[in-house]
């Protein structure tokens, strides 16, 4: 099983690689460059721009510009952000805390919503019925406008939660922590627990016609520890991938709502530095995430072959 | 099981019929024209008169609400189109030609995949500040990746097949296989990528304008309605609920539709 893994960890790299030869393209080949926002300011004369870019070291030929840049990045120099002259790993690192507070809290509510759904909707057709509409409704609601409607209606209409914010650690106690936690938490869970009950109604109705639970049911295993014991464990590896894909997903997909809400994590900051073309931060974001979403593949193959011998054997 | 399915497509379909009828007519079904002022009622709530209600400047917002289902839905429907044609060649072309080939093709949709699609999106829009066909297209970049992996794993499983070899057999040409019985072959993957890849581009499109780095005013959009929206929520919520509204409904009849032809093929 080790062996599987570090081949995984061996494929990873290259694939690093690629994503890291595409986004500098990207940001090399819009025109202006990492040097746009400058370009755009009529404060900075011509002369200014080219002496920024000898500076920047953005004369040189491409492929070394490109070996320089992926050389520091990976030595943890990330450059320094354009709003406040601080190292981007500072800025980001800070910001961590906050996201992973509002993932899990989201994680957390959407298990509890999908994995009840998904395991009645594969065995009881009026449930699935219902949570089939739900979910596509749900995985096709703009979060968006989702996050402006809760915030109209429970922040602005009836006044029982906060609006934005995070309020801060200690000072005002749990209940205003939660309360702040509330509506970012269920805009991001409800998408997640729309897809995530699908793919459980999916693996259960696949695993409920095996055998296997045949053999159970004859063996006298009631309906309920069939559902919830046989079928659901055996279900479990798959979901399990869908759901660290998509958490892995929204380690940088929190954008939207952590802008609209005002939480101060990795998104907000990406979004704020977006309006002030703060390069050096974007590009950091952009890697992170995609480094978020290989590791937390590597991490679901692995858990994959820890719960399921049989793959063990396929590989 | 099968009634409520084909009727819930149905539904759908009739549902976009309408919504592009009504986009495409816009200059003669709208109430107003598409610029009128109505400075004597500004930020008026919905009325008999203003159905929808008015913005900030007196615009009527259900005539907005029509021309912005032109803008939105022509970016769905052709960021669709260039994401599915792109997904459509990669599959395709990794799937036919294996090797080395598969492999840097493979690899590059799997690096694709890797990078969060919203925020590259975002970055790419407020480094190009982009023009409504250019957004198309942007869109349309980072979104084949899915219909490429579908049109590869199915053009594998065709190669495989007897007619694939009896074709062969008689002389038939790798192009002309391609063309005429592997492609036919994938249209139902392709069929399904296409309707999610619309209801994905109407959302991307709006999360952009959302942010302000997409269509930008004064063409109206769905997406850049709600963004100017944003900030009087509490005093002219109509402002931001109906755009929003078309929006998800938008999503929600493609993702039906998209629903109801994968299970029917999957069945």
């Amino acid at each position: 099983m080790m062996r599987l893994v570090g081949r995984r960890l061996v494929q990873a790299v290259p694939l690093l690689l690629v994503v890291s030869l595409l986004l500098f393209t990207v940001l090399h080949l819009v025109p202006g460059g990492p040097l746009s926002a400058y370009l755009e300011n009529p404060n900075v004369r011509p002369e200014d721009i080219a002496r920024l870019r000898v500076s920047m070291g953005l004369d040189r030929p491409l492929p070394v510009q490109y070996l320089s840049w992926l050389a520091a990045f990976v030595q943890g120099d990330w450059g320094y952000s354009y709003a406040d002259g601080r190292p981007v790993m500072d800025r980001l690192v800070e910001r961590v805390p906050a996201s992973l507070e509002l993932i899990g809290a989201a994680v957390v509510a959407a298990l509890l919503a999908a994995v009840p759904a998904g395991v009645y909707a594969a065995v009881k057709p009026r449930v699935d019925r219902i949570t089939g509409i739900a979910a596509v409704a749900g995985i096709s609601l703009p979060v968006f406008w989702f996050a402006l409607l809760l915030q109209l209606g429970f922040a602005g209409l009836l006044g029982w939660l906060p609006s934005s914010g995070r309020s801060g650690f200690g000072d005002r106690g749990l209940a205003d922590r939660l309360s702040h936690l509330v509506l970012p938490a269920t805009v991001l869970a409800a998408a997640l627990a729309s897809a995530w009950s699908r793919y459980l109604r999916r693996a259960m109705r696949e695993t409920m016609g095996a055998p296997f639970i045949g053999a159970a049911r004859a063996r006298g295993v009631s309906e309920r520890g069939l559902l919830w014991h046989h079928a659901l464990f055996n279900a479990l590896p798959v979901f399990t991938t869908v759901v660290l894909l998509d958490v892995s997903m929204l380690a940088s997909g929190a954008v939207v709502t952590e802008s609209i809400f005002a939480w101060p994590g990795v998104g907000s900051l990406f979004v704020d530095s977006l309006a002030r073309r703060d390069y050096a931060v974007l590009m950091a974001f952009l890697m992170c995430g995609s480094v978020a979403v290989v590791t937390l593949t590597l991490v679901a193959d692995a858990l994959v072959l820890w719960l399921d011998p049989r793959t063990r054997e396929a590989a | 099981m099968t009634q409520p399915r084909i009727s819930q497509s149905r539904a759908a379909l009739l549902a976009i019929a309408v919504l592009v009828a009504a986009a495409i007519l816009a200059p003669f079904i709208a109430p107003y024209a598409a610029d009128a002022l109505d400075l004597a009622n500004r930020r008026g709530a919905p009325s008999m008169a203003h159905p929808f209600g008015t913005d900030e400047l007196g615009r009527d917002l259900l005539t907005r609400v029509l021309f912005g289902a032109r803008v939105s839905l022509a970016i769905g429907l052709i960021s669709a189109l260039v994401s599915v044609l792109i997904g459509l060649c990669v599959g395709a072309i990794a799937g036919a030609a294996g090797g080395w080939i598969d492999e840097l093709l493979m690899r590059a949709t799997d690096a694709m995949l890797c990078i969060p699609r919203l925020p590259l999106l975002m970055m790419l829009a407020a480094t190009v500040q982009p023009s409504v066909p250019m957004l198309v297209l942007l869109v349309g970049l980072v979104s084949w990746m899915e219909t490429a992996r579908a049109v590869r794993a199915d053009v594998q499983s065709i190669r495989q097949r007897d007619y694939i070899a009896a074709a062969r057999a008689v002389g038939a040409s790798a192009p002309r296989i391609v063309a005429r019985h592997v492609i036919p072959g994938v249209l139902p993957v392709v069929a399904v990528a296409s309707t999610l890849a619309v209801g994905r581009g109407i959302l991307l499109e709006s999360a952009l304008s959302f942010f302000g780095v997409g269509v930008q005013p004064p063409t109206p959009s769905w997406g850049n309605m709600l963004y100017q929206a944003q900030t009087t929520m509490t005093s002219e919520p109509w402002l931001a609920v109906f755009p929003g509204l078309m929006i998800f409904l938008t999503v929600l009849a493609c993702n039906a539709i998209g629903d109801s032809v994968g299970r029917t093929r999957s069945r």
